[in-house]
């Protein structure tokens, strides 16, 4: 914190900023109206991910606009001195997905980036969260945003996962039960034997769905995993100043019987496979389940907008998903294209063939990620399987580049968002885990993964 | 400096829908520019048009009985993606005042950083004006932020703004020039952290 002082924001270093093509040249505009310089660019890291083509990456971008967006971000690195993970670089990929994988996401850091889903970041114990174009130029500008202090709120989760049951589920269950507004105003802390049994990349799917619940931000206190996954990552201190930094990186924990604002409680036993049946995320239920009905609404005011939810993903009140036939698979996104997410995939897929109704899109979040997956043979698992891996990048998850689901068609995804037209202008979207995407691949339909693993 | 915002007197564009968000204001699709002007043409892209170019009639943005500088929308307005574009979309389109029960974090914050006031109001003076508004379209609200209060006929109601955000915007101050007057001071921070 630089300043606080009565009646101000307060005034929040930055530091590690990630930016991408969409949401910063408008701020580069505004640094060159000023005339003013980037405040330390060493703090800043660029890629190009939301509005890539996912084919042929080796090419110039076909859509003009598109390229023309790459290409304003390339110019202003130039120009700024920002360095840039371009299409066709080997650390490119989705901006969440590199930063950890680079070692620059480090515990206690505070970090933004002018993208809602930074709240994946806090897996590591830092506080990151998304910002608008107009903060992405304050950071250029003078390394700091303005913030006032949020509200706090634990959600603890004990007990063991159900078999076919991830990371992905627990928090579209989380958002299940407290909406797609439960958490608006508070920075979330997720902690239970639950949480510190997940992976890193675990942790990451949930700390980045913190926002489709209203949330600034949602963080996991470090442990030996955290650590253990940061070194010898490429930017992360090394020897001495590792083990310093992990002395440090301890006392990252909340205080035993720290107050929060709020404190919600929930059992993992209850979580079965989750998916999604409206279009926000907070319509989500277990795979068995029923859409409620209009009289299970909580409140009256919520059937105007219930209706219009159903109505445009052509469903119904009361009927269950399972055996619903669907036509796209999406694997990919922030939320679910690690390394992790995709050896889950493999192992639904592995020896079998996708439905002849479907289309399967595996969108690996990084080069990276992409060159491990070809390592371990997954890319031939999936080639068998008749799913399409394809280059790095946000894809299908907000239909901006030319992956989009075709109206009124509907797709399992991985990803984070379900709202009208996300995937596409009419697309209506399922939200899943990789587990229960692989089995939709698999049948062509709506498919509880715990009858496929037997 | 941004446009000032003290007082406004302005017949409003009912939306009774709850959970609006950034994807709806403005879709993905749209947000290829790489200037902050032109996005009012694309707000509510899909719910306003039918294909490429035809205007879906039962839209409020494409009823003729409707217009004005206040939107009036569900609880959970904006939430979703960060997009700044949804703000710049809505204040290109003429708009200089959303009102909601309820604001998602980002988007509020985007809001008023380009001089769109979010107005946060009760559950059951959004319900009254939506009415009011649907019932009689000529309805005026008046919001005066200098006394922060909101309202249309017999009713009346005080919102809540940061005190710090207020004087921004009833002088068209920019968070950026607070900012960089702190330079120095920011600097010695940068340096004494230098580490992390």
């Amino acid at each position: 914190m630089v300043k606080t002082a009565p009646g101000y924001p307060d005034v929040l270093f930055i530091d590690r900023h990630y930016i991408h093509e969409v949401t910063s040249p408008q701020a580069f505009d505004g640094l060159r109206q000023r005339g003013i310089p980037v405040f330390n660019t060493q703090r800043t890291t660029a890629t190009a991910d939301h509005n890539v083509p996912t084919k042929d990456q080796h090419l110039p971008i076909k859509e003009a606009l598109s390229r023309h967006q790459v290409e304003t971000l390339r110019k202003n690195c130039k120009e700024f001195g920002i360095e840039l993970y371009d299409l066709g670089h080997p650390f490119q990929g989705i901006v969440h997905i590199i930063g950890p994988e680079l070692g620059f996401t480090l515990p206690g850091m505070t970090m933004v980036c002018g993208d809602s889903h930074t709240s994946t970041h806090g897996a590591f114990g830092s506080i990151a969260f998304g910002v608008g174009t107009s903060e992405v130029e304050q950071v250029l500008a003078t390394q700091c945003v303005l913030q006032s202090r949020p509200k706090t709120m634990k959600i603890e989760i004990n007990g063991p996962l159900g078999k076919g049951v991830v990371s992905k589920d627990i928090i579209l269950y989380i958002i299940s039960k407290i909406s797609a507004s439960g958490a608006t105003g508070y920075f979330v802390e997720y902690a239970g034997d639950t949480i510190r049994a997940l992976s890193m990349e675990a942790r990451m799917t949930i700390c980045n769905m913190s926002i489709e619940m209203g949330a600034r931000g949602g963080l996991i206190a470090p442990d030996e995993k955290t650590f253990e996954y940061i070194r010898g990552r490429r930017f992360a201190p090394a020897g001495a100043a590792f083990d310093a930094a992990v002395e440090s990186w301890k006392q990252l924990v909340s205080d035993e019987g720290a107050a929060y604002d709020e404190v919600l409680t929930f059992d993992a036993r209850d979580i079965t496979p989750m998916i999604t049946y409206g279009t926000n995320p907070g319509m989500g239920m277990g795979i068995s389940d029923r859409i409620p009905t209009l009289e299970e609404l909580k409140e009256i005011s919520e059937q105007t907008s219930f209706k219009k939810s159903l109505d445009y993903m052509g469903l119904s009140p009361g009927q269950s998903l399972l055996g619903k036939p669907i036509d796209y698979v999406f694997i990919g996104s922030c939320t679910n294209a690690r390394i992790e997410d995709l050896r889950l995939v493999a192992s639904i897929v592995k020896g079998k063939r996708k439905a002849e109704n479907v289309e399967v899109w595996v969108i690996p979040g990084s080069k990276q990620v992409e060159a491990q997956a070809r390592q371990e043979g997954l890319d031939q698992i999936f080639e068998a399987a008749g799913f399409e891996l394809r280059g790095p990048g946000c894809s299908a998850c907000l239909g901006m580049n030319e992956d989009k689901v075709p109206a009124g068609k509907y797709c399992v995804s991985t990803s984070n968002r379900n709202f009208e037209g996300r995937q596409g202008p009419r697309s209506r979207t399922f939200l899943a885990s990789p587990l229960t995407a692989a089995s939709a691949a698999i049948t062509g339909k709506v498919t509880d993964v715990r009858e496929i693993l037997g | 400096m941004k446009e000032k915002f003290t007082l406004l007197n302005s017949t409003a564009v009912p939306l009774p829908i709850e959970n609006i968000d950034t994807d709806q204001i403005i879709p993905a699709r749209f947000l290829k520019a790489t200037t902050r002007e032109g996005f009012g043409d694309n707000l509510f892209r899909d719910w306003r048009y039918e294909g490429e170019q035809t205007p879906k009639a039962d839209f409020v943005l494409n009823d003729a009985r409707f217009c004005g500088r206040i939107l009036l929308a569900g609880k959970n307005f904006g939430c979703g993606s960060s997009r700044e574009h949804a703000a710049w979309a809505i204040y290109d389109y003429g708009f200089r005042v959303v009102v909601s029960s309820f604001f998602a974090d980002i988007f509020k914050n985007n809001a008023l950083n380009n001089g769109l006031l979010p107005v946060v109001v009760s559950e059951a003076f959004l319900q009254a004006a939506l009415r009011a508004v649907t019932e009689n379209p000529a309805t005026i609200l008046t919001v005066d932020l200098e006394k922060q209060v909101i309202q249309f006929g017999l009713q009346q109601e005080q919102f809540e703004i940061n005190t710090y955000k207020k004087t921004c915007l009833l002088n068209g101050y920019d968070d950026i020039d607070y900012l960089l007057s702190l330079k120095e001071k920011i600097r010695k921070f940068d340096t004494a952290h230098a580490s992390r």
